[in-house]
């Protein structure tokens, strides 16, 4: 993975000393709440229902073990509310029928970040002087700016790679940090790059998606699509060029983000992503991000081109770990009785790799107990002894909230299937029903309009029987606690997303979206079953939909090849049949979140 | 280390300097690029919210595209936590807005030794520049 140097050392630490100052600055009554916010939020810092909470940077979701163990440090030692806040939350919480709240915990998101949530914003200077000790930071991971660069969480290491993203994500996560033009966009903006013939990183739903591929001539650049987006008004993105020479991309993009700084609109938040100047322009945005490219090239001259010398220098910290293919391995034998369950966690949970002695492995963090993407310290210490055991002492945190270690020997796989066993990190659900996506929902987020942690452990508990769930097959279950859809509902084949209806919790359910990816089809928003059911009856609907699709399925086929086959409307019965007479629903009255909604709004 | 070669002026400082002559009020919809600079030798950018950033795309276009070399002014909602960033666009004077507090400016360009990406002011990214070649490594 990418080795710091001294200069980007010394920038994280500059970094730090900055927002230790404004920390300093906002307790002593110098720098307003309202002057602090954003700049905060630009470091990660963005206060929610109860507590701050902090985003860390995991730049394309890769991590090192030694990383990994200053997390769980920050887990053990800073994830801690004060008693009064945490007596407020939990007193709250009851009121709408939550008993438990997590504390001393890393949450692994979507966007291959991970969030802690009851860091007191008083010690947030010390957790990044902390942070960066081990070159880490919560730089632009909040806020109206470029955001973290997100990649195939299989990159480098993928069977089916043409090239390696991540030395132009590094190169390109330089170029975009404390950018001095684009720190105060109309609104976020959000990058996602590959270089496999599969989409693993959901390209199409991103404001920029960068597809790494060679022209006729053999020659390397990108596929750039521009456009894309969640929230209120999903938008797939549009190819804005078929093919951009792979040392243009930054001249290309501070063309695409400059437009958008001139253009988009700063009147209404919710139309403020790019991808809705994209729609009202059309052409003529595309024809000004083109004009705009020339003038970078033969007015200023073209600076921002990636020389040989500097992709070579980056490039030269992402050669593969030098491991001892003939090592002796840990004897394990997997006892009679786990041999099923170890064949499922190799189907599922292990996938080919480019060097064919290796293969990569994804520890499961979805289980009983635990929200999806929750792991407590020793957990996350845990996973990073796994890391430097088998490894290469590297992991990365997928789009789908796991951890991915992409350095096995395949001869190690039943040593490491034990280990990860015993942590309770090998259940072999990977993108199975339980492998859900969830949001932390109402019981953290301020913006959130229902829970989303309740759900995904309803859903989670009933679907435990493994030979149902993997009798299933794959399916992307999505679930986000309001529209603007961080647990990706959009998505997902069932989306699920949390809606606001007289102060109480409401859930709509939608069917036949996709990320992109082999398995789910071109990218698509999933369409809305109906009117929107209570928390009591989801489990029921689910239940429902996918007794329509064992009812309809032909052989082995997946939930969303069927769905695609017999079409929308048996589902949309099945799951409207699915009501009950009785909701419930007075139980779960939406308490309110005073304050922090600018914070959610910005984040 | 960046070095702060701006001029910043207190609200109050600003409107006694006030030459209404030879300056041009641009407002944030404006394509500086359209306009004639002949004689000019002054431009007001305006920051209606510090979190509007589309001033510093028009005073990267003033100083690379239209080669203006008078003075460019930030006003409105000026804080002193972005003067870097508006000297890295271009900006040669920022009339801070009241309530804030010029001892602390100075602090803030000491921060940083340099930044990655080139600006208005040094064209090239930090992988580019000779005199940085040792600073990468």
């Amino acid at each position: 993975m990418y080795q710091y140097t001294d200069f980007d050392r010394q920038f994280i630490r500059a970094r730090a000393a900055q927002h230790r100052d404004q920390l300093e600055r906002n307790l002593a009554g110098t720098l307003a709440d309202d002057d602090f916010r954003p700049l905060r939020l630009q470091n990660g810092w963005y206060i929610q229902r109860y507590a701050p909470m902090l985003r860390v940077a995991v730049p394309y979701g890769e991590l090192a073990s030694r990383q990994l163990r200053v997390l769980a440090r920050i887990a053990r030692e800073y994830d801690h509310p004060s008693k009064e806040v945490f007596d407020k939350a939990i007193g709250t919480q009851a009121t709408w029928g939550t008993t438990h709240l997590p504390v001393g915990y890393g949450h692994f998101t979507t966007r291959q970040n991970v969030q802690f949530n009851w860091i007191p914003l008083t010690k947030s200077a010390d957790v990044m002087d902390l942070l960066a000790t081990v070159d880490m930071h919560g730089i632009q991971t909040s806020g109206n700016c470029i955001r973290n660069i997100t990649s195939d969480e299989l990159a480098g290491v993928a069977a089916d790679e043409l090239a390696d993203p991540r030395p132009f994500a590094e190169i390109m996560r330089q170029w975009t940090t404390l950018h001095p033009e684009f720190a105060f966009l109309p609104r976020k903006f959000k990058i996602a790059i590959t270089g496999a013939t599969a989409d693993r990183a959901a390209t199409y739903w991103h404001d920029v998606g960068l597809h790494l591929q060679h022209n006729a001539a053999g020659e390397l650049g990108f596929k750039v699509l521009v456009g894309g987006g969640m929230g209120r008004t999903p938008v797939i993105g549009v190819t804005i060029r078929e093919f951009l020479p792979w040392n243009q991309i930054m001249n290309y993009l501070e063309a695409v983000v400059r437009v958008y700084n001139r253009w988009g609109r700063r009147d209404n938040l919710y139309k403020a992503r790019i991808k809705i100047l994209v729609k009202a322009e059309g052409q003529r945005y595309i024809d000004e991000v083109e004009a705009e490219y020339q003038q970078i090239i033969t007015v200023d001259g073209a600076p921002h081109t990636i020389t040989q010398a500097e992709l070579d220098r980056v490039t030269a910290s992402f050669v593969p770990p030098t491991l001892d293919l003939n090592a002796p391995t840990r004897n394990v034998t997997v006892p009679a009785e786990r041999q099923a369950d170890y064949a499922r966690w190799l189907q599922q949970n292990v996938a080919l790799h480019k060097n064919p002695a290796l293969r990569s492995v994804t520890l499961s963090y979805k289980r009983l107990g635990q929200a999806p993407g929750d792991a407590d310290a020793d957990q996350l210490d845990t996973a990073a002894d796994l890391a430097d055991e088998f490894s290469a002492g590297e992991l990365r945190v997928t789009h789908d909230q796991n951890l991915l270690l992409p350095w096995v020997r395949a001869v190690d796989l039943p040593a490491l299937w034990q280990a990860a066993s015993h942590a309770g990190l090998a259940r072999s659900n990977v993108r199975l029903l339980t492998d859900m996506i969830a949001c932390p929902g109402g019981d953290f987020c301020a913006l959130a309009n229902a829970r989303s942690i309740p759900v995904a452990a309803a859903i989670t508990e009933r679907y435990q029987d493994m030979d149902e769930l993997h009798d299933l097959g794959e399916i992307d279950l999505h679930i986000s606690g309001c529209i603007n859809s961080c647990g990706h509902h959009h998505s997902g084949h069932i989306g699920i997303l949390g809606v606001d209806k007289d102060g109480k919790e409401w859930y709509q359910v939608s069917l036949g979206g996709s990320d992109g990816s082999t398995l789910s089809g071109p990218a698509v928003a999933g369409k809305v079953v109906g009117p929107s059911f209570g928390a009591h009856e989801i489990p029921g609907v689910i239940e429902a939909v996918l007794d329509t699709f064992r009812l309809n399925r032909a052989g082995r086929e997946t939930f969303i090849d069927t769905l695609h086959r017999v079409g929308f409307e048996p589902f949309k019965l099945a799951a409207n049949s699915a009501r009950l007479v009785d909701l419930h629903a007075e139980l779960h009255q939406l308490p309110k979140s005073e304050g922090y909604a600018r914070d959610a709004q910005e984040a | 280390m960046t070095a702060l070669t701006m001029k910043l002026l207190s609200a109050a400082d600003a409107s006694t300097s006030d030459a209404a002559a030879h300056t041009l009020v641009v407002a944030n919809t404006e394509d500086p690029r359209s306009l004639a600079l002949e004689g000019v030798a002054r431009i007001d950018l305006h920051f209606p919210k510090f979190t509007d950033g589309r001033a510093y795309t028009q005073a990267f276009y003033l100083r690379r595209r239209s080669g203006f070399t008078g003075e460019i002014r930030a006003t409105g909602d000026v804080l002193i936590d972005q003067l870097v960033q508006m000297e890295r666009q271009g900006f040669s004077v920022a009339v801070l807005r009241a309530d804030q507090n010029i001892d602390f400016a100075q602090k803030q360009f000491d921060r940083y030794r340099a930044f990655y990406q080139g600006d208005a002011v040094t064209a090239k990214p930090v992988f580019s520049r000779d005199e940085n070649k040792e600073a990468t490594v």
